[in-house]
């Protein structure tokens, strides 16, 4: 008997994907433990504390950029999510037309156009409005975020559209429902798990943004890894490993109720 | 008197494939309370159909009207018919009762009129303690009682099926055929049923048109299309049928006599309004064919096979001109047919049993 093709029996399997998650896990595995260190350094271990999260909590610093990073994700993930909405039911919901694959990749740009390039050509675009109107307010950042998130909306959501039985939409119409109600009464209750799943990873994405906000921020408008980026140029505390270690726990969460969401039969 | 649905030169061809005639100006009257089948093979454009009368494609040409109403420019949400869909299409997030209340809610009804008309259909479908389960914990068969019940409960001039029984298994399907003729005569209500299994077909209908390649072949009532096929694809496809040549020697109105191989000369049936001349193909179905000795038989053979079914008995007959021939005939314990096989025999039919066939 032909004996089954099984990776794992491949010479060096083991120590390949050993290396790997060690050096995936290690690093942030270390900045956990550290995030601890009762001592100032992030190299030498002194000891348990929790006297970098109590000092992160007191920064009114770390505070402010905390509010300004939750106001703008949570903005440009309820905008970027809106849009996706309705530009995925205009993918899915329409008889193919022509330019529609064009249309489907102007979506997805964010996800293909470098980061950098973005960051430069919103600066310069937002360098001109701000001369012109003299408005220097959050309302860049969150338009900006909205923008790059919309795709990582956009995709779960679209793939639920398209799971979904088309037959469901056109029994609905054929019960005399005119067509925005078969939206709010059909495509809608059982798009919500998509819907949610998309708005989640758009605000995971906003949180962690470092490239174009670095770019696009006034002065004083630092968001929580902007500032931690500035610190870094400074002196290094374990003040960075604690915040990174509570941004961490709340990416994880947000990530594992993705994966139910995306997983949830209606 | 108007036809509850008439369709007019209604012709379908889908953007995506120019060069396929999905529905070729078909035109049919169908009338009121009537269970009007559309039989056919996949692909023979019996689903365009009805979907065109649902409004979930537009003709390309040709007309659609209701009672008289031209229906082509209204929005499915807007005609007064309803839809059992193939894969019944329940709501997956409502209750039993919501999907059956869920068309006379869109029409705006009262909720009194709604509770009212919902306890009657799920009596109807017999469905009553069910009404509070989840689409989702219910059985093929009861999900296809609320397919039906929910398209019913609006009370539509023209119910709509496409192929609702293909799901479900044997035994349910005999019974389901059973109850959809009795919701029929019960509700009086025009039954459109898409299907392209023929003994459905048979079973329920007042008339069938059968269909195949985007063309109707036939319209007739269950016993025309099955002892009268006007065509060969009829013949074929409804039915087992044994192909006969001939040669048309007289004809007057439907009645033809025409001579066979063998020289002998019958009496067949020509189709409405046909007047063909020459070689033809005569339909005999082997349950309407008997076999004899060779001398009174109109078509001499040898008798090359004896199958035994049970309740039938099915003998192949290899017959001197070259085809083959089956004649079956019915068990009965007191009795046999006296050949075996090698057997010299004759084929015989009755008068008015072969059909003339058009090509």
């Amino acid at each position: 008997m032909a004996k089954r093709f099984d990776i794992q029996r491949m010479p060096g399997f083991k120590t390949i994907a050993a290396v790997t998650f060690v050096l995936l896990y290690m690093p942030i595995f270390l900045l956990v433990i550290y995030s601890f260190n009762a001592g100032t350094s992030i190299a030498i271990w002194e000891g348990f504390s929790w006297r970098w999260y109590v000092s992160a909590w007191d920064n009114q610093q770390v505070q402010d950029a905390t509010v300004r990073s939750l106001i703008i994700a949570f903005w440009a993930s309820a905008i970027s999510t809106t849009l996706a909405v309705l530009a995925a039911l205009a993918t899915t919901r329409t008889p193919k037309f022509k330019g529609q694959s064009a249309v489907f990749a102007m979506i997805n740009q964010p996800l293909m156009v470098p980061e950098i390039v973005t960051a430069v050509a919103l600066l310069i675009f937002f360098a001109m409005i701000k001369v012109a109107t003299g408005y220097t307010g959050l309302l860049y950042l969150i338009i900006a975020h909205t923008a790059f998130c919309i795709p990582f909306a956009y995709l779960p959501i679209r793939a639920r559209l398209t799971g979904m039985d088309l037959a469901l939409e056109q029994a609905a119409a054929d019960l005399y429902a005119p067509p925005f109600r078969v939206f709010t009464r059909i495509t809608l209750p059982q798009l919500w798990p998509g819907i949610l799943a998309g708005a989640m990873l758009a605000f995971v994405i906003s949180l962690d943004d470092v490239v174009i906000t670095e770019f696009v921020k006034s002065a004083g408008q630092d968001t929580l890894p902007t500032y931690m980026l500035g610190q870094l140029r400074r002196v290094v505390t374990p003040e960075v490993n604690a915040i990174s270690t509570v941004l961490l726990g709340i990416s994880v969460t947000m990530v594992v109720a993705f994966t139910a969401l995306s997983k949830l039969k209606t | 008197m108007t036809a509850a649905i008439s369709v007019r030169n209604l012709r379908k061809v889908y953007p995506g494939t120019p060069d396929v005639v999905a529905l070729a100006d078909a035109s049919i009257d169908i009338q009121d309370n009537e269970f009007f089948t559309l039989l056919g093979p996949s692909g023979c454009g019996k689903t365009t159909l009805l979907r065109m009368i649902a409004g979930f494609e537009h003709p390309t040409s040709g007309t659609l009207t209701m009672h008289g109403e031209d229906l082509s420019d209204l929005p499915p949400y807007k005609r007064p018919v309803n839809t059992v869909f193939q894969s019944y299409a329940l709501f997956p997030h409502m209750t039993v009762a919501q999907n059956i209340g869920f068309g006379l809610e869109m029409l705006g009804k009262p909720k009194a009129e709604i509770k009212q008309t919902v306890d009657e259909m799920m009596e109807l479908v017999k469905m009553t303690e069910m009404a509070d389960r989840q689409t989702g914990q219910i059985s093929g068969g009861q999900q296809q009682r609320v397919a039906l019940a929910r398209a019913l409960a609006p009370r539509p001039r023209v119910l709509l099926l496409d192929e609702p029984l293909s799901a479900l298994d044997f035994k349910l399907r005999k019974d389901m055929q059973l109850e959809l003729k009795r919701l029929q005569m019960e509700t009086g209500i025009t039954f459109i049923f898409v299907t392209h299994d023929q003994e459905e077909a048979l079973t329920m209908s007042d008339r069938i048109a059968v269909m195949s390649a985007g063309t109707i072949r036939q319209i007739g009532g269950p016993r025309d299309i099955y002892d009268h096929p006007a065509e060969r694809f009829v013949a074929d496809f409804i039915g087992d049928t044994n192909f006969v040549p001939a040669e048309v020697a007289t004809h007057k109105g439907t009645d033809a006599d025409v001579t066979l191989s063998s020289g002998k000369v019958v009496t067949a049936r020509m189709p409405e309004g046909e007047q063909m001349q020459g070689k033809v193909t005569l339909a005999v179905r082997p349950e309407h064919a008997n076999i004899s000795t060779e001398a009174e038989g109109l078509l001499p053979g040898t008798l090359s096979e004896v199958v035994y079914f049970g309740t039938d008995t099915h003998y192949h007959v290899a017959l001197d001109d070259g085809t083959g021939f089956v004649v079956r005939r019915q068990n009965r314990p007191d009795e046999t047919s006296g050949f075996s096989t090698g057997d010299r025999i004759g084929v015989q039919f009755a008068p008015g049993v072969g059909q003339v066939l058009r090509d």
